[in-house]
């Protein structure tokens, strides 16, 4: 009697536990989503708040409701939109790729440093956290641009001559994206190589393998999550992206996350703004499920 | 039995056999810890080699340093006659079978077994026949396309043991080998690695902390202590004629006496107890030692004859005492019996008949007899 009394209350403990980030995301995701999915088939109008109401009370006391569908349609019929979002996801691919190929070894010399220098280097890559963002963005602009630290001390080498246009192009938008985003790149890269039994990589060698081989054939298939995971965390937020290209690419890049802020609050068209961030919402959660439709299948084989 | 016939089987006993490992002089320090302390050591070629000790020892840095993946801090190794110091570990003629196994989780036993092959380059043809061909060597056949987590961990050993056989090394360097398996499975693949050994007739090297295992295993055995060999020789040598109390105590156990040699010849030892000047040991073997050196002797517990009836005539190696403590394991029963002059001893009684209404030998308290014979005990100088 008692240990069941016990259990049930167990029971709504547990249940109780896992209300709680149910309720948490539903009052801080859901919601809001749900607000913003409404906004996206309203009709954009000049008054506060400037969208037409879903639901209106007919004359006769009958509920009408008005669904838009406009706002999308519209997102294909002008092409600065779809021509945004297939550049955010160059930008954001070439970006992760880039962190990948910078991350990995880095990962890699952290997990096999000695556990002193391990915490060291650790270190290092939080470190930057401490100091805001906005702040690390701004201060690339001081060494980027044409009178800036990196122009000038080139000059004072003797190297070049005349200033080189670094702010406000392209590669400054990569360049601030991969230094932003590469600590989300090597940390799950080194949590997942730091766990790898190196003992598989001397029973490599053992067989025959060369560093090279043991690396292609070992390391990387058995640090496949933490690349796919590394990768998703660089991509996503890189994708809708908006200070990066908006500080540092100026006018020359066109990316979804800058197009968006200006639907709001250049242009006030929330329900376009809206259906931007839908769209581009169903663009980032597609690749997610791809990849956990590709684990639940490794799972079951 | 013809002289030669004789060597097939004891290569080690052959003056004109060069060996086919060697290990000269060889040390390896990490920081101020020496693991390994400037050893030699001869391997001839088809022995089953067994590196025996405690844990620390140094005897698994020894396997490593013969793999490749750890170099050492001086001295040198040969394989086959090459100087093997500055051979990567990949490019060396041996292979290891891991204590973990070190299965590569991500590939199918299939894979895992065709692993070596495909890094040499192997035409696909026949890699896919040897490794069918070693499948059916380690009964793997039904298991082929399974992923090492799927497998039990006595099926996990024989995919180990098949990848690093397939690349037919000169040398296989097996580290605990047996310490993840059952103690029945354990024995029945005791013999299977035997068998294989002999059927392949490649040199083994087996590092093992369990001196049964190594006893039933080797040809010869090594022990190990604080990184240097405390003996070397066959089982039965390093059995029945240890050289130090160490090994003693660490192959089997054994009843140890401290005392003074009051006579020494060449096919007789007398040795006075410290403990009591009456007490006299009488061994057959002969030794160059000195009157009055200090020494020890050892006698195993099954070597120790008990009686509950004192013997007819006066012998040499005779004690009397008290039942102690009694450890029944049915095939045999452990006695622990106090002498009178208070020390304690172990003897070892095969069960051979059944005791009639579950009595012992002795029981607890009872005065009993024990004497060994003068070959049976050895006298050690450290």
């Amino acid at each position: 009697m008692a240990i069941d009394i016990g259990r049930k209350l167990q029971d709504r403990w547990k249940s109780l536990l896992v209300a709680v980030p149910f309720f948490w995301l539903l009052l801080f995701f859901l919601i809001p989503f749900v607000i913003v999915f409404k906004i996206s088939l309203a009709e954009s109008l000049i008054a506060s708040p400037p969208f037409s109401s879903l639901l209106t009370w007919g004359e006769e006391g009958e509920l009408k409701i008005r669904l838009l569908i406009e706002n999308y349609a519209y997102l294909f019929d002008d092409d600065l939109y779809v021509r945004a979002y297939l550049n955010s996801v160059k930008v954001a691919f070439i970006s992760t790729v880039i962190c990948l190929l910078i991350g990995y070894p880095m990962a890699y010399g952290i997990a096999r440093a000695n556990p002193t220098r391990r915490k060291i280097l650790l270190i290092l890559i939080i470190l930057p956290f401490w100091t805001s963002f906005l702040l690390r963005v701004y201060s690339w602009m001081g060494i980027l641009a044409d009178q800036g630290t990196l122009n000038n001390f080139l000059i004072w080498l003797g190297l070049i001559d005349e200033p080189i246009r670094m702010l406000y192009t392209q590669f400054a938008v990569y360049l601030g994206i991969v230094y932003s985003y590469l600590p989300f790149m090597i940390l799950p890269l080194y949590a997942n190589i730091e766990k790898l039994d190196w003992s598989l990589l001397e029973a490599a060698a053992d067989l025959g393998a060369k560093p090279i081989s043991t690396f292609f054939t070992v390391t990387v298939p058995m640090t496949i999550p933490g690349i796919i995971a590394g990768s998703l965390l660089v991509f996503i937020p890189a994708t809708g992206e908006y200070v990066i290209p908006d500080l540092l690419g100026g006018g020359n890049s066109l990316m979804i996350g800058k197009v968006l802020y200006n639907e709001f609050n250049s242009n006030h068209d929330w329900p376009v703004a809206s259906a931007v961030a839908i769209a581009l919402l169903i663009l980032l959660v597609l690749p997610m499920m791809l990849y956990q439709r590709y684990q639940s299948k490794q799972l079951q084989a | 039995m013809p002289q030669d016939d004789n060597f097939a089987h004891r290569p080690w006993l052959d003056p004109d056999k060069d060996p086919f490992i060697k290990i000269r002089s060889v040390s390896k320090r990490f920081g101020d810890f020496t693991a390994v302390d400037n050893v030699d050591l001869d391997i001839y070629k088809g022995e089953l080699f067994c590196l025996l000790g405690g844990s620390g020892c140094g005897k698994s840095t020894l396997l490593r340093m013969l793999a490749g993946f750890e170099t050492p801090s001086s001295g040198e190794l040969f394989i086959d006659g090459e100087k093997i110091n500055d051979i990567p570990a990949y490019a060396r003629p041996v292979n290891m079978m891991f204590q973990s196994y070190a299965l590569f989780p991500h590939m199918t036993v299939e894979k895992n077994i065709a692993y070596g092959l495909q890094r040499d380059g192997v035409a696909k043809a026949e890699i896919k026949d040897r490794v069918s061909d070693m499948i059916k060597l380690v009964q793997l056949n039904d298991l082929a396309k399974r992923k090492p987590n799927q497998l039990s961990g006595g099926q996990c050993q024989r995919v180990a043991l098949a990848r690093a056989l397939i690349k037919q090394p000169k040398v296989l360097l097996l580290d605990e080998p047996l310490a993840a398996l059952d103690k029945r499975l354990r024995e029945q693949t005791q013999y299977e690695l035997m068998n294989l050994q002999d059927q392949l007739g490649i040199t083994f090297v087996v590092v093992t902390h369990d001196q049964e295992e190594a006893m039933t295993l080797s040809t010869r055995i090594a022990v190990m202590d604080k990184g240097k060999f405390v003996q070397t020789g066959t089982p039965t040598e390093i059995y029945e004629t240890p050289d130090s109390r160490f090994v003693a105590n660490f192959i089997g156990s054994a009843n140890i006496f401290q005392g003074h040699v009051v006579e020494s010849d060449r096919d007789r030892v007398v040795v006075r107890s410290v403990r009591d000047d009456n007490l006299l040991f009488y061994i057959d073997h002969g030794s160059d030692l000195q009157v009055n050196a200090k020494v020890w002797v050892a006698i195993r517990p099954e070597k120790v004859r008990i009686s509950t009836t004192p013997h007819a005539e006066a012998r040499s190696n005779q004690l009397a005492g008290i039942v102690h403590d009694i450890g029944y394991l049915g095939r045999l029963s452990n006695y622990k019996i106090k002498l009178d002059n208070g020390k304690m001893i172990d003897v070892t009684h095969p069960n051979q008949t059944r005791p009639k209404s579950g009595e012992h030998l002795a029981d607890w308290d009872e005065k009993v007899y024990l004497s060994w014979e003068p070959s049976s005990a050895v006298v050690l100088t450290q």
